[in-house]
């Protein structure tokens, strides 16, 4: 192993690492130690094994990182060989992160890469805390909001300190078309993916009246048969599939029917497999552009050696290269990471859920004014008690006189408040008076 | 700035994980985004002609928006509408759909609605009081410019009285055109 680190091929490495320079952090310590740290402890995530994520992988096990894992849930299809580059075409119908490991590992020697082919969702918090960086290349926001939550719910606080041994950054790029971006999240310090959720454009939409009445392009009338056509219609009885061939053929027919009626051209095939699949040709030197950015921000975290992208930088290729970064500010009322779990404490967990309502009410700290309360029961969330609403009231009255324990309350349980005197929802973990 | 890595302890391997907490998946998600709906839901200031109604207390991503008119065209009229907050709220906006067969300029005979906030308007920062008070606007003002219904906007850019009198029947329960529509008196 050690004959590794003083490899030629790592020499450039060492350079970066075993010197200082006037661009390092003030705290950088140049030494051997960093790169053994690379090879040796540090374990990252890579999440998507796409365009993004071979980029991502190849980069970063060419950096000296050695200890990876690589999670993605698709499958590889033909369409994806011309940029992801470590499928071939025998491999099409494999999982995508399995590939994609094996591929690394058999090129870089000792390289450890795991593959988990399944969704990010399936993993739970020992899974991701074990990671010192992740790295996501996603195409979804939904995915993108849930890892982000779940890097924020692994936060711990003490006396409303953040151990920042607790944080793990997320780097996070993202591509569409000629366009790109990337960020450095650092949860609970610096803005993350839900304080700046305008960020992310919606899909596009066109205004219902328009693609029922006046469409004048093609995809008003592709949308008009996903929106409108499908759910009336049901031909397959089933919601639309983007990758059903017959689901895409039966919306090719009806809306190019549509559109010989209103004269509207250039209606094709892939044109209804993009509207239908929500799909922005992917460019590979987007990519890799952005694959390389983010490589080199997660070797900045884990060595140190210079100061982070701070926080926010977006990309342009269409006209000739452009690049602009800018700090993405923390929103204050962020439901996600603005939340620092408050404690209550109660005399004891045979209360009633209207004596906790009333100390929500009376609390200095807190004087709620008609509390509206949830709790997470046993990784279920369920509604305790709405005042505001009406029909929810009544359904939840009952529970007034009920016992917090009878609730499938218990200590350390967290409840999550919303009202009217805080523009935020409240997570509160009940607690125990010791002495009773 | 922070450095998250002292070499020394950064070891991550000999942590002794803490078990026990063998959830499936965290319930991290589902807070966030119930977070926003139950902030919504608690926040709803319904105008006194709308009421909710949640089949499931504990679900509080399905319900549906009664709105009955007391001024306008539409008045003593009842309509019901189902809301589905999907996953991605409030990146996307909730699915809305009419349950009431209504004749109006501006929803379709399936339910569809034409109102720009549930679609190319959203915007994350809008909530589900927002949608309820452009619903309620529609019933108000109907749009004869931008419509989903043609014949029912048409009738109404040209004849507002016979519009009137179409509202009325479809309310009372009968035929406007060739279509019948099912009584939704309050
Ligand atoms: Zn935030």
């Amino acid at each position: 192993m050690d004959s590794e680190y003083s490899h030629r091929k790592l020499s450039h490495l060492r350079k970066v690492l075993e010197r200082s320079g006037p661009f390092c952090r003030p705290d950088f310590e140049p030494s051997s130690e960093s790169l053994k740290f690379l090879m040796q402890t540090c374990k990252i995530l890579v999440i998507g094994a796409g365009g993004l994520g071979c980029e991502c992988l190849k980069n970063l096990s060419l950096m000296g990182f050695r200890q990876m894992h690589i999670i993605d849930m698709d499958i590889i299809d033909l369409s994806n060989l011309n940029r992801q580059f470590l499928f071939r075409h025998k491999d099409i119908g494999a999982s995508k992160s399995e590939t994609a490991a094996k591929f690394i590992n058999d090129r870089i020697p000792g390289c450890n890469v795991i593959p988990h082919f399944c969704k990010i969702q399936d993993k739970n918090e020992d899974f991701y805390r074990q990671f010192h960086i992740i790295i996501c290349g996603l195409d979804s926001i939904i995915a993108r909001r849930w890892i982000n939550g779940m890097l924020v719910s692994l936060l711990i606080y003490e006396n409303g300190i953040l151990d920042q041994s607790t944080v793990i950054p997320l780097v996070d790029g993202g591509t569409e078309g000629f366009k790109g971006n990337i960020r450095v999240v650092l949860p609970g310090l610096t803005a993350c993916i839900e304080c700046t959720l305008d960020l992310y454009p919606p899909q596009i939409t066109y205004p219902l009246c328009t693609i029922a009445n006046t469409p004048r392009l093609p995809e008003h009338c592709i949308e008009y048969v996903k929106v409108i056509q499908w759910p009336k219609e049901n031909p397959f009885d089933c919601s639309i599939d983007g990758d059903d061939p017959q689901h895409i053929n039966w919306i090719y027919e009806k809306s190019m029917e549509r559109a010989v009626n209103f004269g509207i051209q250039g209606l094709t095939y892939r044109l209804v497999q993009g509207v239908v699949k929500n799909i922005i040709p992917a460019v590979a030197s987007t990519n890799a552009v952005i694959a390389s950015i983010c490589c080199t921000e997660v070797f900045k975290l884990a060595s140190s050696c210079s100061p982070s992208l701070n926080n926010y930088m977006i990309f342009t290729n269409t006209d000739g290269i452009y690049g602009y970064t800018y700090e993405a500010e923390k929103n204050i009322n962020c439901l996600t990471c603005s939340q620092t779990i408050k404690e209550i404490e109660i005399k004891s967990i045979y209360i009633k859920l209207k004596d906790l309502i009333q100390l929500l009410c009376s609390k200095n700290d807190l004087q709620m004014k008609n509390p509206g309360i949830t709790a997470n029961i046993s990784g279920k969330i369920k509604t305790l008690y709405i005042q505001s609403v009406p029909s929810i009231e009544e359904k939840t009255r009952q529970n007034l006189s009920k016992t917090l324990f009878d609730l499938g309350l218990r200590e350390n349980s967290e409840i999550i408040v919303a009202d009217v005197t805080t523009p935020n929802t409240i997570m509160l973990k009940i607690k125990l008076l010791k002495n009773s | 700035m922070i450095k998250l890595f002292s070499l020394k302890n950064a070891k991550k391997d000999g942590e002794s994980p803490k078990t026990g907490t063998q959830k499936k998946s965290s319930a991290a998600q589902l807070r966030i985004q119930k977070g926003f709906v139950i902030l919504d839901i608690n926040e709803l200031n319904l105008p006194k002609t709308c009421g909710t109604e949640f089949p499931d207390p504990d679900d509080l991503l399905t319900f549906k928006l009664v709105i009955c008119p007391d001024e306008g065209f539409y008045k003593g009229g009842r309509f019901i509408f189902s809301f589905k907050v999907g996953p991605n709220y409030p990146h996307e906006p909730p699915k809305v759909k009419c349950e009431t067969q209504v004749y109006h300029p501006n929803i379709d005979l399936e339910g569809n609605v034409c109102l720009n906030i549930l679609r190319e308007d959203w915007k994350p920062v809008l909530t589900i009081n927002s949608i309820v008070y452009g619903l309620q606007y529609l019933f108000l003002e109907p749009n004869p410019e931008d419509p989903l219904n043609k014949d029912a906007a048409e009738v109404l850019q040209n004849n507002r009285r016979v519009f009137e009198q179409n509202v009325a029947k479809a309310i009372r329960g009968g035929y406007v055109g060739q279509y019948y529509f099912q009584r939704c008196l309050k």
